[in-house]
């Protein structure tokens, strides 16, 4: 009998092993399938929409700076260098949700850093194109 | 709420762009600075407001106190600074900001670094590879923004000599540098060590000091131009670490914007952006200049009243300014000149050369700050061919950019530069302080030509006493 029960026994794990291993095909299926759904979803890796929003936005910049009047040039680097500047979004969080102290600071020092940025890049620019001045029609003669 | 922010941010993005759309002309430009301001403004306000929705973490009074402290400190700051800056130190400030734009992403990705959680790029210590890779690049751009833009301002401000400080072993060490960070920036990946991460800011910030030391002072516009798109890139850099597309985008436009004008720059200079960032042009070229030096060629010098006369009595004349314009802070001197040549009938223009002066549109700048108006202002394509039918080039704190070396002399170290022919002017007026060489370190044959006459002095000293002779001896 013993050997019997033995063989019994082994037949039953091995049954058991094989529905063990049908269910984890059956996970793993879902899991992909799932997988698949959350992509579909939205779930692309930010890394692809960044990468798409960043070319086309290069060929923007492309685009618009190359209609850009030499004679402005001097004022597209001072409000490039402001815009750039937008960096202060980051600054921003690090300061107002960091749960550590040292982000803190960090945003804290970004923050002061971008600032001067922003103010001094946008007013130097309205200073500079506010000098920018057609041909007086007052002044000598003008046709 | 996460809709509205996102779709906040797209109108910010939006109004950047038309920020530097407006620079197309300067008839919209100021609307398009408005634009960028309010950009900037929505930009700021909704991060706060959507704070929670963003990071999932309320923004507490006191740290909306701190936000608001900063932004006061730092605004009151660039405040000053914009009101109260010399329109000739403009070169510098610019170079100034970069620095801090550099800074700033440093800061921002070393707060991420500490707290990824408030991004929602992981945890300390386990941070997502993708996010890594974004935030060590953005660390090591503006690192490298901010110790080069440093130097760049110390050059332009004349801390340290312009002069090309060149020493041995400079571009191997430097190409090590390169290798050391690319190498650092993978041990990062694989350790998330904090130590790694302040050795990458350590490597990029040598290596931005170290790329920017060797290149010369007229060499400035493509460096200026170039850390302008390194900011770019390093914002940009930012906003994938943040996954803010606003970032990127701006971050981008920046780039790019940048790249085309260092590019400008180098075509104006005819040279490769390489051969510019290699460094070392100018420095040593006089002692090798060719053509042999000729101190004692005899050249015809001239008078203020022998300017004023040829001047008055002429019925075009092209103002061409250049660096030395700026130095000694001529523009008001040189429009008064103008003023007083139009009033007599004399037909006034000015033209700019596309690397004149120390970052792009410096001299179109000075000349707006002196109220010349801009449709008297060309560039070198729009007035290069009205030289010959010019009685009178007037040449003030320019000189490479005048030689015709850059078209005779295969030799020349300026060959092929694009300039302006003024000696197809009947008669230039050249003023100088002496008769060095230019930067470039070559001789300019100009100079020694029979219809050339050399006015030697100060160009403001001498634009003014033109400017006496003229309003003198008119009446």
């Amino acid at each position: 009998m013993d050997p019997k029960e033995h063989a019994q026994s082994a037949a039953d794990l091995a049954t058991q092993a094989q529905s063990l291993a049908d269910k984890a095909a059956d996970l793993a299926q879902q899991a992909t399938s799932l997988a698949v759904h959350a992509d579909a979803a939205g779930g692309v890796p930010f890394i692809v929409t960044g990468l798409t929003i960043f070319v086309l936005a290069c060929f923007v910049g492309y685009y618009v700076v190359w209609k850009v009047t030499p004679a402005l040039h001097s004022p597209l680097m001072a409000v490039t260098n402001a815009v750039s500047s937008v960096i202060i979004v980051g600054a921003l969080i690090a300061t107002g949700a960091s749960e550590s102290g040292f982000s803190v600071g960090l945003g804290f020092l970004a923050v002061i850093l971008a600032s001067v940025n922003i103010f001094g890049g946008f007013l130097v620019t309205q200073r500079m194109l506010s000098m920018y001045k057609k041909k007086a029609p007052a002044g000598a003669a003008k046709k | 709420m996460l809709i509205a922010a996102s779709l906040l941010y797209l109108v910010s993005a939006v109004l950047f762009i038309l920020a530097l759309r407006g620079l197309s002309s300067p008839e919209t430009a100021q609307a398009g600075n408005r634009y960028g301001m309010a950009g900037m403004a929505i930009a700021i306000v909704t991060t706060l407001v959507a704070q929670e929705t963003l990071t999932g973490i309320d923004l507490g009074f006191g740290r909306l106190a701190l936000i608001v402290g900063g932004i006061a400190i730092g605004g009151g700051i660039g405040y000053v600074i914009a009101k109260r800056i010399q329109m000739t130190e403009l070169p510098q400030l610019v170079a100034a900001f970069h620095s801090l734009v550099g800074l700033a992403a440093v800061c921002v990705a070393a707060a991420a670094f500490y707290s990824p959680a408030s991004y929602r790029i992981g945890e300390v210590g386990d941070i997502h590879i993708g996010s890594l890779i974004e935030m060590s690049l953005g660390v090591a751009i503006g690192a490298i923004t901010f110790t080069g833009s440093l130097v760049a301002f110390a050059k332009l401000q004349g801390l340290v000599s312009g002069k090309p400080l060149v020493f041995p072993m400079q571009h191997p060490l430097n190409a090590g540098l390169g290798a050391l960070l690319v190498l650092l920036i993978i041990l990062l990946c694989v350790s998330q060590s904090q130590a790694v991460f302040w050795l990458i800011v350590v490597v990029a910030l040598a290596l931005g000091f170290l790329l920017i030391l060797p290149i010369g002072g007229a060499d400035m516009p493509v460096v200026v131009s170039m850390l302008n798109s390194y900011s770019g890139w390093a914002a940009a850099g930012i906003g994938f670490t943040l996954q803010n597309p606003l970032l990127i985008i701006t971050g981008s436009l920046v780039g790019a914007s940048g790249a085309i004008l260092s590019y400008i720059m180098c075509k104006g200079m005819n040279r490769s952006i390489f051969n510019v960032i290699l460094g070392g042009f100018g420095g040593d070229a006089a002692a090798a200049g060719p053509g042999g030096p000729a101190i004692d060629r005899s050249f015809k010098a001239g008078s203020a009243d022998d300017a004023a006369f040829i001047m008055k009595n002429a019925a075009k004349v092209i103002v061409v300014p250049g660096y030395g314009m700026a130095v000694a802070q001529a523009q008001h001197a040189l429009r008064e000149m103008g003023d007083l040549l139009k009033k007599e009938g004399v037909e006034v223009k000015y033209a700019i050369h596309p690397v004149a002066g120390r970052m792009p549109g410096h001299m179109n700048v000075l000349l707006a700050e002196a109220n010349v108006p801009y449709d008297e202002v060309f560039e070198l394509d729009e007035i290069n061919r009205d030289f010959g039918q010019a009685d009178v080039a007037y040449v003030i704190g320019a000189n490479d950019v005048t030689n015709p070396a850059a078209k005779t002399d295969p030799t020349s170290p300026i060959y092929g530069m694009p300039i302006l022919d003024v000696e197809k002017a009947k008669t230039v007026l050249f003023i100088k302080r002496s008769m060095g060489a230019g930067y470039a370190g070559v001789e300019n044959e100009l100079f020694f030509r029979p219809n050339t006459m050399m006015l030697l002095g100060d160009a403001k000293k001498m634009t003014e006493e033109i400017v006496k002779a003229l309003s003198g001896g008119g009446h």
